[in-house]
């Protein structure tokens, strides 16, 4: 068990809090590796995300634990870097396998430097970008990093600075991705394969890929800088241009995350309608990530197939939200508008339907000779490297890790339902396929289960027109269509968030697709990446 | 019963009555080469319009629909708009060897083209070694695809080129070899003989279990030469964009195009020649009656009926697989589709032998 008593006895230096099932322990900067250290070996084996966070005379991060033992429990460690100018922490790279590239995220937008981290590149904006965006005293003159005209070659993506522990200076240039004679090949930023702007560079020997090095930041939004000057109902906007295939389950999570600290109560009838349409979401994605992942395998009329079917989902969110993909229905205390007269019967007459086509997308693709011989076999990934991944969602739950935060830490009406977690311990490509079209039977369920039971009342509770969070840190934890997706807010009870941050499940797919490939063919990878079905707006956001 | 033959035979001693010796063979060879060239064009662009409607009718959608009735003059509108594309031509590509790629592709489908029996005395060329030269002609089309994919100078390109290499000349031996089934059978390589023995029945038939086994195994090994789905991994999109043409434009890429969509009709034309009998109608004997009416059709529309059939085989499979990978492409041709090859020649002969 972890306990607040358990934690500072393990970590005498360290002062915990406790709300509700969150524990945030403050460490000091010098004992952070061994604060983190202790945490590991005691079972805190999920690293979540490292949150960057400004506050004001020091720059401070957030790593986010989870024991998978007892996923209820939260652990938030935190500490900070004193010195602005030179701000230098340990880095945890070496305890779990996801730190390396959060600590990236962290060093591009504060600036933080991760003592130990081997790989020191900015993720997200350029090598020579001047400034680091989320710092509060960022200067945004466009006239510091004009945009270039000029056509310029990836050599300084080639550089890697190592840093070392000892060393009195930083940035060594000591090692290169890729060494001089290996064959790289470029795919993306467009390429008809990547599922939108994700550039990865390829190392290849004929058909077999040696390393891959995937590249960020080509869309990057600025989406957590923008939201520090937005209020908060505004910011549910643009939490749909995260993940835009999960879009009204990320704005789910910001919309609990701002009643949880106005201790708003959302009517029961507004809770069905935002579970209903999550799953009719999920079930959309799903069906995409399956369409996708069929044509990655060249079999385009697979993806027809899904997409014919996501049509009749976008059709019942036409009449209901006004929108297709954007759906924009959730809002702060309750839903937009209130549901369309057929939306009940559109949703009985779909679910007869999704069955009778699911058995029609098992016959046409997942019994295919060809199909399985692809499948089976490539791109195993372990349940303990799927944890130390952060690997959430079908992906992990494919590999035997039960994560889905409906069950663990249900909200909304999930906890009225009666539902199975689809576990799978292959951790194959196949079981990562088979999962989601198994996801969309129990999604089904659910539905069937809320639809005809809606209860009458309000659609939303009232809210005041300035909605002002109290001082404090709030976090959110959903399931998205591709893993758990969390909204960290640091509000100082103005109508602006502080800092407010989300988890993208995306991001951790792509470094889990750059642990499974080595070794695989050119077709594997990106029949691998179909698998693991992630959306770049959401590692750009 | 009209056959071609008379008509080409009547333009034959007309040219001659009016002109020289020398005249007349170039006259003749000019109508021929204008005449293939049309049928050429005319079928590719059939063969656009009638894949995307097959692909259409799979994919529970309408396909074309505006241009003409049921978007017939689609795939003409097409063309038209491919020919007046620009032609990007790159810095940094092998200039000579980057023209000449598509050419050679074309030629290589053209030649194939000529020798393919639609009538009889409908076809350009009828050599004594058929089938032989089918098979040596078909086959120059690998060294465009290899020039292309070369000369583009280009990763993506270069990779698609190297995989078709494999990929053509692994397939190009189980091809043969079926066709050899056929030969052994028939006991001649000129394609007009081959055709005119199916008369008491066709090959499929007469040639029992296997002339079927060379039949499924030449459909599959021909559907990998035309380097389309399930087999289509030189140009596989999702992986290398448009593979060893991915740097071509306007009607050099038109080029490659079309000698894809005819390269289709080829495979399709021989399989229907070897194994079902080209032009000849479906003959029963005993039934006499069946077999006049079955005369009254005119050849032509049994060769095309059952070139088709094997095109929309094509497509259905085209459109309904996932695409192989590299290794399973390799272990398929020489682990599988060989050794059956080779084992379906001997029974053949033993066939042939206990036959006569």
């Amino acid at each position: 068990m972890i306990t607040a008593e358990n934690l500072q006895s393990l970590l005498p230096f360290s002062t915990v809090e406790r709300k509700d099932s969150v524990l945030t322990l403050t460490v000091p900067a010098e004992n952070l590796q061994e604060a983190a250290t202790s945490l590991k070996n005691n079972g805190l084996d999920y690293l979540r995300d490292i949150v960057g966070i400004d506050y004001g005379e020091s720059l401070g991060i957030i790593l986010s634990l989870t024991p998978t033992k007892e996923p209820k429990t939260i652990v938030m460690l935190k500490t900070s870097a004193s010195n602005r100018e030179n701000p230098r922490l340990a880095s945890v790279e070496d305890l779990w396998l996801s730190a390396k590239l959060y600590e990236r995220e962290v060093h591009d937008f504060f600036g933080i430097v991760f003592e130990g981290n081997t790989d020191m590149r900015r993720l997200f904006l350029r090598q020579d970008w001047k400034g680091f965006p989320l710092r509060k005293d960022y200067d945004a003159n466009p006239k510091l990093n004009p945009v270039p005209t000029e056509n310029e070659n990836l050599e300084d993506l080639e550089n890697l600075p190592k840093i070392s522990v000892n060393a009195e200076e930083s940035f060594e240039k000591q090692h290169f991705v890729f060494e001089k004679e290996e064959y790289v090949v470029n795919f993306g930023p467009q390429h008809p394969a990547t599922h939108g702007v994700l550039h990865l560079r390829v190392s290849l020997e004929g058909e077999t890929i040696k390393k891959i090095d995937p590249n960020f930041g080509y869309i990057h939004r600025g989406i957590e800088k923008i939201s520090e000057i937005y209020t908060y109902p505004q910011i549910l906007h643009l939490t749909d241009r995260l993940d835009y295939l999960s879009g009204t389950i990320n704005r789910h999570a910001v919309c609990l995350a701002v009643e949880h600290g106005l201790e708003l109560e959302v009517p029961e009838r507004a809770n069905y309608i935002r579970t209903i349409i999550d799953e009719l979401t999920r079930i959309a994605s799903h069906l995409l990530g399956w369409g996708c992942m069929c044509m990655d395998m060249g079999a385009i009329t697979a993806f027809v197939y899904g997409m014919r079917d996501r049509e009749k989902i976008m059709d019942i969110f036409e009449e209901t939200c006004g929108g297709r993909l954007m759906a924009n229905h959730s809002t702060i205390g309750g839903v937009m508008s209130d549901i369309h007269p057929n939306f009940q019967r559109k949703i009985r007459e779909f679910i007869p339907y999704m069955r009778k086509m699911l058995k029609e997308h098992h016959l046409l693709f997942t019994n295919n000779p060809i199909a399985r011989g692809r499948m089976k076999g490539v791109g195993y990934l372990s349940g303990e490297d799927a944890i130390s991944l952060g690997a959430t969602g079908p992906v992990g739950r494919a590999s035997g890790w039960s994560n889905d935060t409906r069950k663990i830490e249900p909200y909304a009406a999930y906890s009225k339902v009666d539902f199975r977690e689809v576990l799978r311990e292959g951790g194959m490509t196949f079981d990562r396929y088979i999962i989601r079209l198994d996801e969309i039977e129990e999604s089904l369920k659910i539905i069937e289960q809320l639809v005809d039971n809606i209860p009458e009342g309000n659609y939303a509770a009232k809210t005041k027109a300035i909605i002002k969070l109290p001082e404090g840190e709030y976090f959110q934890r959903v399931e998205n269509a591709r893993g758990e997706f969390c909204v960290f807010i640091d509000s100082r009870g103005e109508k602006y968030p502080y800092r407010i941050h989300f988890r993208s499940p995306s991001m951790t797919l792509v470094n889990v697709l750059k642990h499974i490939t080595p070794g695989t063919k050119i077709a594997d990878l990106i029949m691998l990446g179909g698998s693991l079905d992630y959306v770049i707006p959401c590692i750009d956001r | 019963m009209f056959h071609f033959k008379q008509l080409t035979d009547w333009i034959d001693a007309m040219l001659h009555t009016y002109l020289s010796e020398g005249w007349a063979l170039f006259v003749e060879f000019v109508i021929v080469g204008v005449a293939m060239l049309t049928v050429y064009a005319v079928l590719a662009l059939l063969l656009i319009w009638a894949e995307r409607k097959v692909c259409a009718f799979f994919q529970c959608r309408l396909g074309p629909t505006r241009v003409g009735p049921f978007g017939m003059f689609q795939s003409v509108a097409d063309m038209i708009k491919i020919l007046l594309k620009e032609i990007i031509i790159l810095n940094h590509v092998d200039h000579r060897l980057f023209r000449l790629a598509g050419f050679l592709v074309i030629i290589a489908s053209l030649c194939t083209f000529g020798a393919i029996p639609f009538d009889k005395g409908l076809h350009a060329i009828d050599f004594n070694i058929g089938v032989f030269y089918l098979l040596a002609v078909s086959s120059l089309g690998v060294v465009g695809i290899l020039l292309a994919g070369w000369s583009s100078n280009s990763k993506y390109t270069m990779i698609g080129a190297m995989r078709s290499g494999a990929q053509l000349i692994s397939y190009e031996l189980s091809c043969g070899l079926s066709l050899m089934t056929i030969v052994i059978l028939s006991g001649t390589m000129q394609l007009s003989q081959i055709v005119e023995m199916q008369s008491t029945g066709w090959f499929i038939f007469k040639g029992g279990i296997p002339a079927l086994i060379a039949f499924v195994v030449y459909l599959i090994a021909g559907h990998a030469e035309t380097n389309r789905g399930p087999f289509d991994l030189p140009e596989s999109e999702s992986e290398l964009t448009a593979g060893y043409h991915t740097e071509y434009s306007g009607i050099q890429f038109g080029f490659f195009y079309l000698a894809e969509y005819l390269n289709m009709f080829i495979i399709a034309a021989i399989a229907s020649t070897m194994f079902l009998g080209g032009w000849m109608p479906l003959h029963v004997s005993g039934w006499d009656g069946f077999n006049q009416v079955m005369d009254s059709i005119p050849p032509v529309i049994w060769f095309f009926g059952k070139t088709f059939c094997c095109v929309f085989l094509a497509l259905w499979v085209r459109w309904s697989f996932p695409r192989l990978r590299i290794d399973q492409l390799l272990k398929l041709e020489w682990k599988i589709l060989m050794p059956i090859s080779f084992l379906n020649i001997v029974l053949m002969a033993i066939w042939v032998l206990l036959l006569n």
